[in-house]
């Protein structure tokens, strides 16, 4: 019998255990010793070279052991350092969660370095076709896995004791948020008391730099690259690609009290809605956005006034900014110009498919320490957006309720509401 | 029966055999050979897209421009499952429909990708040499063309499905999730109706590579999936494809007047430790989710894969009363739209109360009318799933 339930009766949700790793550090503690000073984790690419490269700055998380051995290792690396946070946290065995476990992963193929590799293993013939011959060969057990896109996940659950098929999601940029969505859904359908969700990104490669730059999406302001995120600015001119990782431990409340645990927050509702209009561009009117907010809001049980902080998608891209503004304006009416509204992104940079847990586990501390981090780099208001955003200092502000944004390039909108207090 | 049963009331495929559920229920009872092409990929062998009209479910030429194969045609087996469920064109159904893609992705660009290789062994710093070749050669729109997520955005935007959208990753692991997240979903009241399957499109060198770096891909002679144990290579025969379904609660689909296929009753999942026990484990669970009684049909999603292979055959080896059909040697290996493409089968015979003919000698002939079917899908490497299905009403 379910104790603790919210409006729709469902069990409520609480966030038990968190875990962070971005360009800034290792851990919650440094991240949010930097986040509230303001520091920027944006440098000079050093991973690989940059020449002939129209960004050649990023947020890259170079102090792992895995940093130079690739996307799939170090998205591996990220992900399992979260975990192990967000578990210590809770108070859970290391090795024995008990519930299932969603993993927001980018695609990732075989890097480079791996391919060249394997393509000098054999001295005959061209392109694939030597891959292949290389590949038939030799056994390559240690590439197989790195191009698996459910692997990580696989040695991630079996690591933490995760229970069934671990599910590994992409819904680009919302794919964090996504992650923790299905947790929450598999805990209100009361498949589990608790849930692991990771959204974890190390795949800034030379590759996906270019992919990005190829689509204009990605900022060239390399003289500077701590002021290269700006979201909010008028000068704004694109994101800064980033790795990082977040996870939280998802549990029911009744199975946090009953074992005594912390509750650092809830998550009370969360909000879905896919764009039909472009693959890279938004619908004009915002209405897959604000059909996001608002369903996250129904589901959370809030009103429009009841938010206290809005923690932005805020990429920095001249496009996305202008539409999240239009967007939340929209659901929130005027109160939207004093509500503070804030992105982590401007510090951190965008960390794709971790930016939602991310910037959830970011929201979170936001609430439980009462200190907003600020957008940083805001040194030029774009007099098209009237928004609070917290400008270049962090804010002491009592916070109760949040709300995060994540829009994803290929229509995928997620939004999250988490609350401070569980009841 | 209950409102929020689970009912399966559109099916979209596509294999190396044709179109269309009715084109391929017709092909499996009636012994269909299977489409081979040995050539272009020698010393392997694939199982190649038939001829598809795009346009029938793509109207806009920019929008299958938009789109590598594998995207359009997920799309395109997506548009024939709403089809088949009659809610395509309805924009108002679609746009509360959810939706769960199982993906793969990544068809990259060859020639681009065999330059780099080229110039790894004549110049002196390959990274500036990637770095160049990639800015200057490849084209812009391909990443979105070949991303993951970008299945289900083009989904979204030729078929206006919009209520939400989330992408699966992971070999038949990601097909097995969709399915089972999105029937969960119905079943709890948190969705009423789900587009959920996937696509492979496996006539690509990267593709290919990616099974062979684990060393799983058959050579040699074209045998039947269950019988490569003993042949060159590891045993898995690939296969270009898509598997969609619609599910819909009983309650949703009574409202809209719609007849199902079948409901789809309890699934399994997981993430068995491979080796010593595997057999075991698989048919501890197919107990579990299927008491022996009478004959039952199984329409198993078997890879070939050697070990897969054979600790599925041995599982199901141990009930007597299971009939299977291992459809992979008429399609080839499907990725991650195994399951969803195992599921659709069962939901055929159900409907039909009829088994397929057998694919392979190995495979009894089936005596009866099934009233259930279980699907199996045991991957190359990883994940089990299982599911029954039972007639609708």
């Amino acid at each position: 019998m379910t104790r603790h339930v919210d409006h729709l009766g469902r069990p409520i949700v609480a966030v038990t255990g968190i875990g962070i790793v971005t360009s800034l550090g290792v851990g919650k503690a440094d991240n949010w010793a930097a986040l509230t000073a303001g520091r920027s984790g944006i440098h000079a690419i050093t991973r690989f070279p940059v020449e002939h490269l129209n960004t050649t700055i990023a947020g890259t998380v170079d102090f792992l052991p895995s940093s130079n051995r690739g996307a799939s290792a170090l998205t591996h690396e990220l992900a399992e350092t979260a975990a192990r946070e967000a578990i210590a946290e809770a108070g859970l065995p290391a090795n024995d969660l008990g519930g299932p476990l969603f993993l927001a992963a980018p695609p990732v193929e075989l890097g480079w370095q791996d391919r060249l590799g394997l393509y000098r293993t054999v001295g005959e013939g061209n392109g694939y076709d030597r891959l292949l011959a290389a590949a038939r060969a030799a056994n390559r057990r240690d590439l197989f896995g790195d191009s698996q896109f459910g692997a990580i996940a696989h040695r991630l659950a079996a690591e933490f004791g995760a229970r069934g098929l671990p599910v590994t999601l992409s819904t680009a940029c919302a794919s964090g948020a996504t992650a923790i969505q299905l947790g929450v859904e598999a805990i209100r359908r009361g498949e589990s008391d608790r849930a692991l969700a990771i959204g974890a990104d190390g795949s800034a490669t030379e590759e996906a730099l270019i992919r990005f730059s190829l689509l204009s999406a990605l900022s060239t302001s390399n003289d500077q690259p701590e002021k290269a995120s700006k979201p909010f600015s008028k000068d704004r001119d694109g994101f800064v690609l980033a790795e990082g990782s977040g996870a939280l431990v998802l549990e029911s409340l009744d199975s946090a009290l009953s074992r005594g645990a912390a509750v650092i927050g809830v998550v009370r509702g969360c909000g879905e809605r896919a764009d039909d209009f472009h693959r890279t561009r938004s619908k004009p009117d915002g209405s897959p956005a604000i059909a996001a907010l608002r369903a996250a809001l129904a589901d959370a049980g809030l009103s429009e006034d009841e938010i206290d902080y809005v923690n932005a998608h805020g990429t920095s891209t001249p496009e996305n900014d202008k539409m999240e503004h239009m967007s939340l304006s929209t659901v929130f009416g005027a109160r939207m110009r004093t509500i503070p509204i804030s992105s982590n992104k401007s510090m951190i940079g965008h960390t794709l498919s971790a930016a939602g847990a991310v910037e959830a586990a970011i929201s979170l501390m936001t609430m439980r320490e009462g200190v907003i981090p600020p957008t940083i780099n805001y040194d030029v208001p774009d007099p098209a957006i009237e928004l609070d955003v917290v400008p270049n200092v962090s804010r002491r502000a009592e916070v109760r309720t949040v709300i995060s944004n994540s829009f994803g390039f290929g229509g995928q909108n997620a939004c999250l509401v988490m609350a401070r207090d569980p009841l | 029966m209950s409102a929020r049963d689970v009912l399966i009331t559109g099916i979209g495929l596509v294999s190396s055999l044709g179109e269309g559920a009715e084109r391929h229920w017709q092909l499996f009872t009636g012994g269909a050979e299977p489409v081979v092409d040995r050539e272009r990929f020698a010393p392997y062998m694939v199982h190649p897209l038939p001829a598809i009209d795009w346009g029938l479910q793509i109207a806009k030429r920019g929008d299958q421009r938009q789109m590598e194969t594998w995207q359009r045609l997920g799309t395109y087996a997506a548009g024939l499952a709403l089809d088949d469920a009659g809610a395509k064109g309805d924009e108002a159904l679609c746009g509360e429909m959810d939706m769960i893609v199982a993906a793969g992705g990544g068809e990259r660009d060859v020639t681009v990708d065999a330059s780099i290789l080229a110039a790894s062994e004549t110049e002196a710093d390959t990274g500036v040499a990637i770095n160049r070749i990639l800015t200057t050669d490849l084209r812009p729109t391909l990443f979105l063309a070949q991303l993951s997520n970008l299945l289900a955005g083009n989904i979204s935007i030729v078929h206006k499905v919009t209520g939400s959208s989330r992408t699966f990753m992971g070999e038949e692991g990601a097909g097995i999730a969709a399915v089972e997240t999105a029937a969960a979903r119905i079943r709890a009241g948190q969705s009423s109706i789900a587009l959920v399957g996937g696509a492979y499109q496996t006539e690509h060198p990267d593709m290919l590579l990616s099974y062979e770096l684990g060393g799983h891909l058959h050579r040699g002679d074209w045998k039947p999936v269950w019988s490569r144990q003993d042949s060159e290579g590891g045993g898995v025969v690939t296969g270009s494809g898509a598997a969609f379904l619609v599910l819909e609660s009983r309650e949703h689909a009574q409202k809209r007047g719609r007849s199902a296929y079948a409901r789809l009753d309890e699934t399994f999942s997981a993430a068995m430790r491979r080796g010593d026990g595997h057999a075991g484990a698989i048919g501890a669970a197919i107990d579990a989710l299927a008491p022996a009684a009478g004959g039952l049909l199984a329409i198993s999603g078997v890879s070939g894969a050697h070990a897969a292979t054979a600790a599925e055959a041995e599982a199901l080896a141990s009930r007597p009363d299971l009939v299977a059909r291992g459809f992979s040697s008429l399609t080839g290996h499907l990725k991650e739209a195994q399951f969803p493409f195992a599921v659709a089968i069962a939901a055929m015979a159900v409907r039909n109360g009829a088994a397929p003919a057998p694919f392979a000698a190995n495979e009894r002939p089936f005596s009866g009318t099934p009233g259930a079917a279980l699907a199996t899908t045991i991957g190359y490497w990883g994940s089990e799933g299982l599911a029954i299905v039972t007639r609708a009403e």
